[in-house]
């Protein structure tokens, strides 16, 4: 079948099959950042924005997203390099192959609530798995970047 | 130091935050064979019949390979990523007609696309002879059914190997008399201790890809630690020449040992090399969970022997090491079970360590960071703990009157001297961080929950002794920049940016003037690979003085450009001078020297390998809420120290081990194998197979207290295994103090737990 959707900003048309998931989709069309780390719908690797909102690739069928929006972390650069920037102040990317999928739940989550307490950050990110860097370094990238953001806001 | 002992960004931090193509599955053409293994529903069988014909009408399949196309009696191969000749038994054939666990490769199938492939796999017909199978690792030795009974079977090396005993491995080590020694102690603590054969679950699964190159060599693409080995093993299990083979690796989501063995390799390789069309082959979460390489199933049983005020005299340890169906590190793993435990024990009379390893008809186990160590650290560190507990001694005082010292003789650690030490200091500031005083052993918050506290100490290697190679070379490019080549795989852990950083320290320059390439068999140097925790102490050392190679030949162009004599000139980073600086020629000017009419390659290779092993030391302590009614146990508070000799980058460093002591908590917590009665492992997704997620953990914190280890690149050790050792014992320590139950195997459930507060 074919559909009609809105990829990072861009009209797509693309052909599927009935049981084609966003996930393959959206690699297949270039969007690489977006992983799979399971079967089971567990690790977060592979979430997007469907129509702002974050989801889990693996578990969308692609015809769902017909004349949807879906964005990729491709699509959200200047954020990903503005925010990911104070995970590499940590170190704390280390293989990188969860990075995608957590910055955009990270993204969701600082657009969906500005000023997050830990408990909070650690409650909505829950879904994103990362086997190396037992989470301390992401949570300091996290904070420092709100701090800074907020010292930023504050000035403007 | 300006960029030793620096936190600097890793080089590739931003393409990977930013999501970029860097990985195997990102950067290969979409238009390739996709390859898929059917595998074997029994844990030990014969293929008595198998038929493709239907398989092979399916629009799309290209290629159906079975055991007839594989020489039954063709020399065997291990996929173990070791130094040749290999530890690890010669005892796997690519498709073997007797297959030995529940998930072995019975057929492998090409297909342009995942359907037509998943469709074939479905109209294969196998008859298979069930035969019965040997699933409890206790009756494994001389049991009448063999796991390797073929005649083929072939071990290397003098491991102490018997495939018509199911022994993998047998070795027996000591010093002193144990049995006088310990028949003379106050209290001997006696108990039988047991670890699970954990997945590393590393976010990227097992990945390669293959093509034919210009040359019509096979090219190899793989999410790999070992590019050099895996060209070996390639080579042994194809029956093809090493010169007709490139392994290459690209970025890799992460290997914790997992890509230590050549999980994969071999299939699309066999592939590739018999249609000569491009493959891969990507394991499923399912396939990494049920078919790879994990840790070794362990039982180790401890007697250890100390006088009333704790200080131990002797330590008797006899571990059963698991390897499964095939012997991948499995003779290598179990020694350091007792000779990276026993040595933290300096004032020990005598010991006895003896250790077998058999086979059985599970998933075949490998390397999982920590190697063996982990599970004798386990049983060593929780058997010290009991025995504080009986004698009513503090658990960090007792270590305190025990612990090895620098320049002690270590019997246990091969009779090498403890060259660097810092684990009195790591003790120290462990209690106090953690405020242990005040929290020991346990406080009743007063809501049905209670918070105890325990902990252990660890130690690992730098790299294996005289076997470990470790390999640079450096040249200068066009305006004085860097090339580092290597041989070691970055994994996610930083070696690319560590070994730059300790390039750029010598050569007095900014990081980003030194790029690295590796690691590719066609380009880079020889390097054993990443694995043993040898990148930063052994490659490490190499880089180090292959950079003061590559200065000092920068110094003899720069002279002769300056006109004065080689002894009279100083490098000053940016340019050779002469040695009151008032002449100078810049590294711009030198690499164009070098690049016009010269004689003179400005490059050095430099190869090091080390005759010690300076282990890093490290002590953690787990404070754990425990629910008494419910069983829930978290850690809420992780403190640790560690001695990793001079950290090469704190933060790398740092996030090496908040990310080990987190993957150790899974292990003592939640990280569960289990098989079925017929063989089947149970956790086969991470839907069951619990890694440990951020709500499920309280804080980590780590310091470090840094000896200077000489032999070390600017006094570093080694940093990426011992982390995980820690968190077994204190998190088991612990939930004793919660509970007043010890628990003896891991992990420790919460039905085990709430059924101990009853």
């Amino acid at each position: 079948m074919q559909i009609t959707f809105t990829l990072n900003h861009k009209k797509v048309t693309a052909e599927i099959a009935a049981d084609t998931v966003l996930l393959d989709l959206v690699r297949s069309l270039g969007c690489k950042s977006v992983k799979r780390g399971c079967e089971t719908a567990n690790c977060g690797l592979c979430t997007v924005f469907l129509d702002e909102k974050p989801v889990l690739s693996c578990s969308v069928l692609a015809a769902r997203v017909n004349g949807r929006s879906v964005t990729t972390l491709e699509g959200l650069q200047e954020e990903a390099a503005e925010f990911g920037a104070f995970i590499a102040d940590q170190g704390a990317e280390q293989c990188g192959f969860c990075n995608p999928g957590f910055i955009m739940n990270a993204l969701a989550l600082f657009r969906e609530n500005p000023d997050p307490g830990e408990d909070e950050i650690k409650e909505y990110l829950a879904g994103n798995l990362c086997r190396c860097s037992g989470y301390e370094g992401q949570l300091r990238g996290i904070l420092n970047f709100l701090a800074w953001k907020k010292g930023k806001e504050a000035a403007q | 130091m300006k960029t030793v002992n620096q936190s600097m960004r890793k080089k590739d931090a931003m393409q990977l935050v930013t999501g970029q193509p860097v990985y195997m599955d990102d950067v290969i053409p979409q238009d390739c064979l996709i390859v898929k293994l059917l595998r074997s529903p029994h844990a030990n069988a014969i293929v008595q019949e198998i038929d493709t014909s239907r398989a092979l009408l399916v629009p799309g399949i290209e290629a159906i390979y079975t055991w007839k196309d594989v020489d039954q009696q063709g020399r065997r191969y291990t996929q173990a990523g070791q130094t040749y000749p290999e530890p690890s038994p010669y005892d796997r054939l690519v498709i073997d007609r007797h297959v030995r666990f529940a998930g072995d490769v019975v057929a492998i199938l090409a297909g342009k696309d995942e359907k037509c492939v998943d469709k074939a796999m479905k109209l294969i017909k196998v008859q298979y002879e069930v035969l019965p199978a040997v699933l409890d690792y206790h009756t494994a030795l001389d049991n009448p059914v063999l796991v390797h009974p073929e005649e083929n079977w072939e071990s290397l090396a003098p491991v102490g190997a018997d495939n018509k005993r199911n022994l993998c491995a047998h070795d027996e080590s000591g010093a002193g008399d144990i049995e006088a020694v310990l028949a003379g102690c106050d209290v001997v603590i006696d108990h039988t201790y047991h670890t699970r054969a954990c997945q590393q679950a590393m976010m990227e699964t097992f990945r390669t890809y293959c093509s034919i190159d210009a040359y019509g060599r096979l090219n190899v693409l793989s999410s790999t630690q070992i590019v050099f080995h895996c060209r070996r093993i390639l080579a042994n299990a194809l029956h093809i020449p090493k010169s007709m083979i490139r392994v290459a690796k690209p970025r890799i989501g992460g290997g914790f040992g997992a890509k230590q063995t050549s999980v994969c390799e071999v299939y699309p390789a066999f592939v590739t090399w018999k249609t000569k069309k491009p493959s891969k082959i990507i394991f499923s979460r399912y396939e990494s969970q049920i078919a790879s390489t994990p840790r070794h199933e362990m039982e180790l049983h401890v007697r250890l022997g100390a006088t009333k005020d704790g200080i131990v005299r002797g330590i008797d340890l006899y571990t059963l090491s698991n390897t499964g169906a095939y012997g991948e590190h499995g003779p290598t793993t179990v020694g350091l079970s007792g000779h990276k435990s026993i040595p933290l024990y300096g004032k020990a009379e005598a010991f006895r360590f003896v250790s077998d390893v058999v086979y059985t008809n599970h998933m075949s186990a490998g390397a999982y960071r920590g190697y063996g160590a982990t599970q004798g650290l386990f049983a060593v560190e929780s058997a010290v703990n009991e025995l504080a507990d009986k004698l009513g001694i503090d658990p960090f005082v007792i270590r305190q009157r025990n612990i090895v010292h620098e320049g002690d003789v270590m019997p246990a650690y091969y009779g090498q001297v403890n060259t660097s030490c810092a684990l009195d200091r790591c003790l120290q500031a462990v209690h106090d961080n953690i405020g242990w005083d005040e929290k020991y052993p346990v406080r009743d918050m007063g809501n049905g929950k209670v918070r105890a506290v325990g902990m252990g100490m660890a130690m690992q290697g730098s790299g294996i002794t005289s076997v470990d190679v470790g390999s640079a070379s450096l040249k200068i490019n066009d305006d004085g920049f860097y090339t580092l080549s290597i041989g070691a795989a970055d994994m996610g852990t930083g070696c690319d940016t560590i070994l730059a950083q300790i390039a750029a320290e010598v050569l007095d320059c900014p990081l980003d003037n030194v790029t690295v390439l590796g690691a590719d068999t066609d380009s880079s140097p020889y390097d054993s690979g990443s694995y043993a925790s040898s990148t930063t102490y052994v490659t490490g050392k190499a880089v180090e003085q292959c950079a003061e190679q590559l200065k000092q030949k920068i110094c003899q162009v720069g002279a002769g450009l300056l006109g004065l004599d080689e002894r009279a000139v100083v490098f000053a980073g940016d340019a050779v001078t002469s040695e009151d600086g008032t002449q100078r020629a810049t590294l711009a000017q030198i690499a164009a020297a070098s690049q016009c009419g010269s004689n003179t390659a400005l490059e050095a290779v430099v190869t090091h390998s080390s005759e010690i092993s300076p282990p890093p030391f490290m002590v953690g302590a787990a404070e754990v809420e425990v629910d008494l009614e419910t069983g829930e146990a978290q850690v809420i508070r992780y403190e640790a120290a560690v001695d990793c000799g001079t950290p090469v980058n704190p933060n790398l460093a740092r996030v090496q081990a908040e990310g080990g002591i987190l993957q150790g908590i899974g292990m003592a917590l939640t990280e569960n194998v289990t098989y079925d009665d017929r063989g089947m492992p149970q956790e086969n997704s991470l839907m069951q197979y619990k890694i440990p997620a951020r709500n499920d953990i309280g804080h980590i914190h780590v310091v470090f207290e840094s000896s200077y280890e000489g032999t070390g690149p600017f006094g570093a050790k080694s940093i990426g295994e011992v982390v995980i050792n820690t968190p077994l014992p204190a998190v088991a320590d612990a939930i004793y103090h919660a509970t007043h139950k010890r628990f003896y195997e891991l992990p420790i459930t919460r039905e085990q737990i709430a059924l101990a507060g009853q």
